[in-house]
């Protein structure tokens, strides 16, 4: 996994709550057996009409004022299937951080597990932030658990847990972490 | 002080606890799809190591099959080449792999508890959000990403933080024509498609225990719908008749030792909960979701909201984006809706007693001809009993279409889309723009609902017609 700690960048918005995971990436491209290329069908149906490449003007994936290593959405984002891709489809995108004022659970152990990190702001942090202009800047660092808006300046810090933060930092995963155990849950096997 | 069901089975499966982070979590039994395993067992492969406890696994292929013709080889390239992954992956690291043609394939949390693998105080996950179905049996069950699938193929462990516990306590009696299907749809309106976030339910109350094994996992299997990792309820007599014989079930002196360890799941009188809801079953009605998100539900003598009455800014602009998608009119009724399609399947309500249900409705009758029914059974043993019992000609009789065991139209992935713009009245668990096929409008609801519509052609109260 990539090592994450300061991320600077313009961002995109998208002022919307309960966004699920069949909008991220609709099931019928989860036919994949690899984790790349599912960026081109972020929010498919949003972006593009029907089933040819027409896009859709109006949604800001297709506003070319709009970029940046950020993704601002409504509450509760990421909830409804378990998908992995969704968060795959975020990162292959060029997206590093999602900020929203509520997170589904698995989405955000997904985002977790693959050096996405979701940010979780207060509801009228957020609402500050989706009423910026498309040229500001918004400063994430990791270490410090903060996220601040750069020309006012206004920042709110974030939870992670201390576990977590270590791991995105240093771009350790859990698979390697349970690898080492292997020999203590051998033990605990046979206690039990 | 008590404990309550969920610490119970937590803390014996407790490996370690990571200071300042998770608990390694010990996982007891692992089902995987052709869907969300492929990655993993390519990141094992990468890593050169085999699946640590492969006999804990057990693998089906659900998600992305054909309903019809299951016995020659899948016409989709994608989606032959996904199943021939899984089969291959199996294989390669010696799973029980319960693939097309197997008289137990089916969609996985149907197949689970009726083979007798899901048992009381398991810990159980899948790489799908609807593992919470396994709750019903009073183990701790919940969906994983692909990257935690790895996990636990390499180590039969996952780093897990506590969430914290709710206990819905639903009491009285239910109404004539409601069914368990409703009471869930009413507890997601009533709370929101995320006002269990953070939480993992213990369902519990007099209304819960009366009910059947099959509805009580239509509960559980929803309670992700309001944001849960899961559900879960005490397991009991209903329990463990429903497990007794079945072809994983602990057998002999095991099962009498299994038993007498059952009987200690649940939650002590004193045991504290981190929020509690109590629910009058008889305020339930037969419900139906008219949005798209399945929080998004009324009953079906209510009305859509009025967007206008909504203080909040957010909800409010929820529902004006729902009823645009929808096509629908707030401060009107869903009833006589004509409807285009009705599905009746997917792992909430496609298992016997669900076809049992529908047959009662139907039987006599036929359905209207503008409507298009299909009728997909939650798993190979599932349409084995329908035809035993005779169901498949009350089906046929009334002009529904009667396929093989899979996902199908809950999710779309095979052919079995709702086209663009039509209604669909569905006995799943999703109604997310899209989710049956680019455009599709899906209206959730119980069995008998979804019975009663697909005879008139037009939403319709179950109770006129039971009458
Ligand atoms: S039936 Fe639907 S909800 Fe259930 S496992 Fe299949 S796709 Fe998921």
């Amino acid at each position: 996994m990539e090592a994450i700690n300061i991320i600077k960048s313009r961002f995109v918005p998208l002022p919307v709550e309960n966004i699920d995971t069949d909008q991220i990436i609709p099931a019928r491209f989860l036919k994949a057996t690899t984790k790349e290329g599912f960026g081109k069908n972020l929010f498919r149906d949003w972006r593009y009409k029907g089933n040819n490449e027409n896009q859709l003007s109006q949604f800001v994936l297709n506003d070319e004022t709009y970029s940046g290593e950020i993704l601002v959405a409504g509450r509760n984002f990421g909830c409804g299937s378990s998908r992995e891709h969704a968060a795959w489809a975020i990162k292959d995108y060029g997206f590093k951080v999602v900020v929203s004022s509520a997170f589904a659970d698995i989405f955000q152990s997904n985002a977790l597990n693959n050096g996405l990190l979701p940010v979780t702001v207060s509801e009228v942090f957020l609402q500050k932030i989706f009423s910026l202009s498309n040229r500001s800047i918004l400063e994430v660092n990791l270490k410090e658990q903060t996220i601040s808006i750069s020309e006012t300046g206004e920042r709110e810090s974030f939870p992670i847990s201390a576990y977590k933060k270590t791991c995105m930092l240093n771009g350790y995963d859990d698979v390697d972490f349970l690898l080492n155990l292997r020999k203590e849950i051998e033990k605990f096997e046979n206690l039990n | 002080m008590g404990k309550t069901l969920f610490d119970k089975i937590w803390e014996k499966h407790v490996v370690q606890s990571v200071e300042d982070g998770p608990d390694v979590l010990y996982i007891d039994k692992h089902f995987i799809h052709e869907v969300t395993s492929p990655q993993a067992f390519a990141a094992l492969d990468k890593k050169g190591i085999k699946v640590f406890r492969p006999q804990q696994v057990v693998a089906t292929a659900d998600h992305n099959v054909p309903t019809i013709n299951q016995h020659l080889p899948i016409s989709d390239h994608l989606s032959r080449m996904q199943v021939d992954q899984l089969i291959e992956n199996c294989k390669k690291h010696d799973i029980q792999l319960y693939g097309l043609g197997h008289p137990y394939q089916g969609i996985v949390h149907v197949i689970g508890p009726e083979l007798g693998i899901t048992q009381p105080g398991m810990t159980i996950v899948c790489g799908d959000s609807h593992t919470s179905t396994h709750g019903a049996f009073g183990s701790i069950a919940f969906g994983i990403g692909t990257s935690e699938v790895e996990m636990v193929f390499a180590s039969q462990c996952l780093l897990q933080n506590k969430p914290k516990i709710m206990r819905i306590s639903v009491e009285g009696k239910l109404n004539k024509g409601v069914v368990s299907k409703d009471i869930i749809l009413y507890i997601i309106s009533k709370i929101s498609a995320s006002g269990a976030t953070g939480y993992f339910i213990e369902f519990a109350g007099p209304a819960i225990t009366s009910l059947s094994m099959e509805a009580r996992m239509t509960i559980c299997n929803m309670s992700i719908e309001m944001g849960a990792r899961g559900g879960m309820i005490a397991p009991d007599e209903t329990t463990f008749e429903y497990i007794k014989e079945r072809e994983f079930a602990p057998k002999e002196q095991q099962w009498e030792k299994k038993i007498q360890e059952w009987k200690q799941l649940f939650s002590d009188s004193d045991a504290v909960f981190d929020k509690e809801l109590l629910i009058n079953a008889s305020e339930i009605e037969p419900m139906i979701t008219w949005g798209t998100n399945p929080g998004l539900g009324i009953s079906i003598s209510g009305l859509i909201p009025v967007a206008e009455s909504i203080p909040d800014e957010g909800e409010r602009n929820n529902i004006i984006k729902a009823l645009h998608y929808m096509g629908l009119q707030e401060g009107k009724s869903l009833k006589g809706l004509a409807v285009q399609n009705v599905f009746i399947g997917s792992c909430t309500n496609a298992r016997i007693e669900d076809l049992r249900l529908v047959a009662g409705v139907v039987k006599g009758r036929r359905k209207n001809a503008n409507v298009r029914v299909l009728i997909v059974p939650g798993s190979q043993q599932v349409a084995a009993q329908v035809k035993q019992e005779g169901l498949d000609q009350i089906f046929w009789d009334a002009g529904f279409e009667i396929r093989q065991a899979g996902c199908s139209a809950c999710l779309g992935m095979n052919e079995d889309k709702i086209p663009a713009g039509e209604y669909c009245i569905s006995t799943s668990n999703r109604n997310f723009e899209g989710r049956q096929g680019a455009g599709a409008r899906t209206l959730l609801a119980s069995p008998l609902t979804a019975a009663a519509t697909a005879i008139t052609g037009v939403v319709t109260d179950v109770r006129e017609l039971l009458s």
